[in-house]
């Protein structure tokens, strides 16, 4: 990793109390607080959401989603293919 | 949020953006149905591969999939988010000079929309194993094209409303079929997308149908940006079938759902009655009702303008690119600055922990 | 700035300026994050500009709504401070102006939302909120720059040095203002000197004080800034958008 390309966190978003946290994506912060920010203004633009969680996406340990790890692409440790976009939000105001 | 004041009924773009529910709803009830388990120890990958893209069920980051797959992929996500992020110069360019305050609000709103749009679809494209600082230096290099709609220039207000109601218009049909792409991460990208990118096109409807209704003058300013977009807005579904190298291997493997013919017919069928509403007058004199075919003949766009724009020479290709390059490079002591504050954070972070 | 009018006026002209300056960076920040990010506190800025500015017109009784406000008035009938019509500069300078403005703002629109004048405490209760993250977020920036690399602590010195004169103009006394600027003077000192602190950045003295903004008098950089902003709304007079 250079000097400038900052870390990639994965999002976890509450949209409504009462439903638990759910990945809705990714960003690039250089640290926890910045990547908070950005993620309340990339990812609850339209509200969203009432909490947000972000998390190194190095700190992620992934299954693969078979048994046989050989199978699947040679790069277990790049956890950033783990990502999954996010569940498919909920409605936009006004649609 | 914004533009919500437009009564639902004339507004465009229902029908599609009912096509985006429909995707959503398949792509939970794919899930739903859930994946065949792994590929057993000696099957073919491939037809494994192929097994799952036939069942209509999406392929995730870590599924084994062809090397070409791959590629193809990044490669259409990635030019799909450079096309976001350099679609924010063009509109951007009116911001500062929005004739109402709401106006303002609005087109700001927008154009901060594409930028988030371009990260999703950076993220999306992260996922197949391709680093965000990679991908931005393939736009900033040239490697990797944006949209060519991008390279012509908003020469007044008018165009900021033919740039949604148009160049908006033809993405969401280009977009609404990627609703439905194998790749999981692209798919839920795209649903987001178009349900954001609905507003968009009828703000510029809306402001092209106050215009096209307010005085002579701007009457004159909204029907010269249609017909300074209407026929690069044709453009963007890309080549004529005959020509187009990449579509077969895409429609197999479902990243691509219709050809590019199919998908421009569409887009003028839709926009007719859109323009009869308006009052505007769609520039091309050939365009009729045709029974037999139960759509519109109309005048292909110059494919050799689309060819000399794509391969750099469109009134704006280098004052995009340039402007691009500079922001990038004028923010990079701000970056480092931000790394090296991180660091030292993490150092003393580090330290207590061991005193 | 004394009655209701002038008071509305000048917020609501201070918030105008400030967003028409934040959306100069779109497309231009530093990082794509940062883009939505400055689009957004934009966006507030507007959003409180056109709640102030619609109120201001009520209050004058004058048939003038928010874009008759924005748009057919010349620079000298402006009442923003000079702070948010400076140039943005660098990234460093634009973060600077925001620490000061909502340092200023969110006391100032804290004290609005218990004031008596109902309509007032409803505008200054919603953007105080968002005052508060105008804050946060210019905080963070200003401490990582202050704290980064030397080039980065050299141009925020800078762009401290540079804005700070411009600050003593907000807290100008105007005891019958429905929240009299000069009250907030405390609470943004220590604001600022905190984050300045953890910045390792050193306030200025204070000594040259430029002022004028109130009574219209402004910086050469105003009537510029609205020649862009205006020239389209006043070359179709009286038309619809």
């Amino acid at each position: 990793m250079s000097k400038e390309q900052a870390p990639l966190w994965e999002v976890f978003v509450r949209a409504r109390r009462g439903l638990s946290h759910t990945h809705v994506g990714s960003l690039h912060a250089p640290d926890a607080e910045l990547a908070l920010r950005n993620a309340r203004d990339l990812y609850t633009r339209r509200q969203e959401g009432v909490s947000i969680w972000v998390v190194p996406a190095a700190a992620i340990t992934a299954s693969s989603p078979d048994e046989k790890d050989a199978f699947f692409d040679p790069a277990a440790d790049k956890v950033y293919r783990h990502p999954t976009f996010y569940e498919v939000p909920d409605g936009v105001a006004h649609l | 949020m914004y533009g919500n004041d437009f009564s639902a009924e004339d507004a465009p773009g229902g029908g599609l953006l009912g096509e985006v529910e429909a995707a959503e709803a398949a792509l939970r009830a794919a899930a739903e149905r859930g994946r065949r388990g792994g590929p057993a120890p000696d099957e073919d990958l491939a037809a494994y591969f192929a097994a799952v893209v036939d069942a209509d069920q999406k392929i995730e980051p870590r599924d084994w999939m062809p090397e070409a797959y791959r590629k193809t992929l990044i490669r259409q996500i990635a030019q799909h988010a450079h096309s976001e992020i350099i679609g924010m110069q063009p509109e951007g360019n009116w911001i500062s000079r929005a004739p109402s305050l709401k106006r303002k609000a609005i087109l700001l709103a927008k154009v901060q929309d594409e930028a988030g749009h371009g990260l999703y679809l950076y993220a999306a494209a992260e996922t197949l194993g391709v680093s965000r600082e990679e991908l931005v230096d393939l736009l900033l290099s040239g490697r990797q094209k944006y949209s060519s709609i991008f390279n012509y220039p908003t020469l007044t207000w008018a165009d900021v409303g033919a740039i949604g109601w148009l160049v908006d218009g033809a993405a969401i049909v280009n977009q609404v079929p990627l609703c439905r792409c194998s790749y999981g991460p692209y798919a839920r990208a795209m649903i987001r997308v178009c349900k954001e990118e609905s507003f968009h096109q009828r703000q510029g409807y809306e402001i092209l149908h106050t215009l096209a209704h307010g005085t002579p003058a701007q009457k004159a300013m909204a029907q010269d940006a249609v017909d300074r977009w209407w026929y690069p807005s044709l453009a963007m579904f890309g080549p004529p079938d005959t020509d187009s190298t990449h579509s077969a291997q895409s429609m197999a493997w479902k990243i691509k759902r219709f050809s590019n013919d199919e998908l421009r017919q569409r887009f003028v069928d839709m926009c007719v009655q859109q323009a009869e509403v308006l009052g505007l007058t769609i520039p091309d004199p050939d365009l009729r009702w045709n029974d037999e075919r139960q759509s519109y003949d109309f005048t292909q766009p110059d494919y050799a303008e689309l060819m000399r724009v794509i391969s750099g020479d469109g009134p704006c290709n280098r004052q995009r690119m340039a402007h691009r390059r500079a922001a990038h490079s004028e923010g990079a002591w701000v970056r480092e600055a931000a790394a090296a504050y991180a660091a030292k954070r993490a150092q003393q972070q580090k330290e207590k922990v061991a005193a | 700035m004394n009655g209701p009018f002038d008071f509305t006026l000048a917020l609501g002209d201070d918030a105008l300026i400030a967003a028409q300056r934040l959306a100069e960076w779109t497309t231009r920040a530093p990082e794509m994050e940062e883009d939505i990010a400055l689009a957004n506190i934009a966006l507030d800025q507007l959003g409180a500009a056109r709640l102030l500015l619609t109120y201001a017109g009520e209050l004058e009784g004058a048939g003038r709504d928010e874009d008759a406000l924005a748009f057919l008035r010349d620079d000298r009938e402006f009442r923003n401070c000079l702070l948010v019509e400076l140039p943005n500069g660098d990234f460093a300078v634009t973060m600077a102006k925001l620490l000061f403005l909502a340092a200023y703002q969110l006391p100032l629109y804290t004290a609005l939302a218990g004031c008596a004048d109902e309509r007032l405490a409803a505008i200054g209760a919603k953007a105080r909120k968002e005052s508060a993250y105008h804050l946060d977020h210019s905080s963070l920036w200003v401490k990582r720059l202050g704290d980064g690399t030397e080039e980065s602590h050299r141009r925020m010195q800078a762009a401290v040095d540079q804005v700070w004169p411009y600050t003593a103009e907000l807290f100008a006394p105007a005891p019958d203002a429905p929240v009299d600027p000069a009250t907030l003077r405390g609470q943004f000192d220590a604001t600022v000197a905190a984050v300045l602190g953890e910045a390792t950045l050193t306030r200025p003295e204070t000594g040259w004080a430029p002022a004028g903004g109130r009574d219209g008098v402004h910086t050469e950089h105003l009537s510029y800034l609205l020649a862009e902003m205006q020239v389209l709304h006043r070359a179709h007079p009286g038309a619809r958008w």
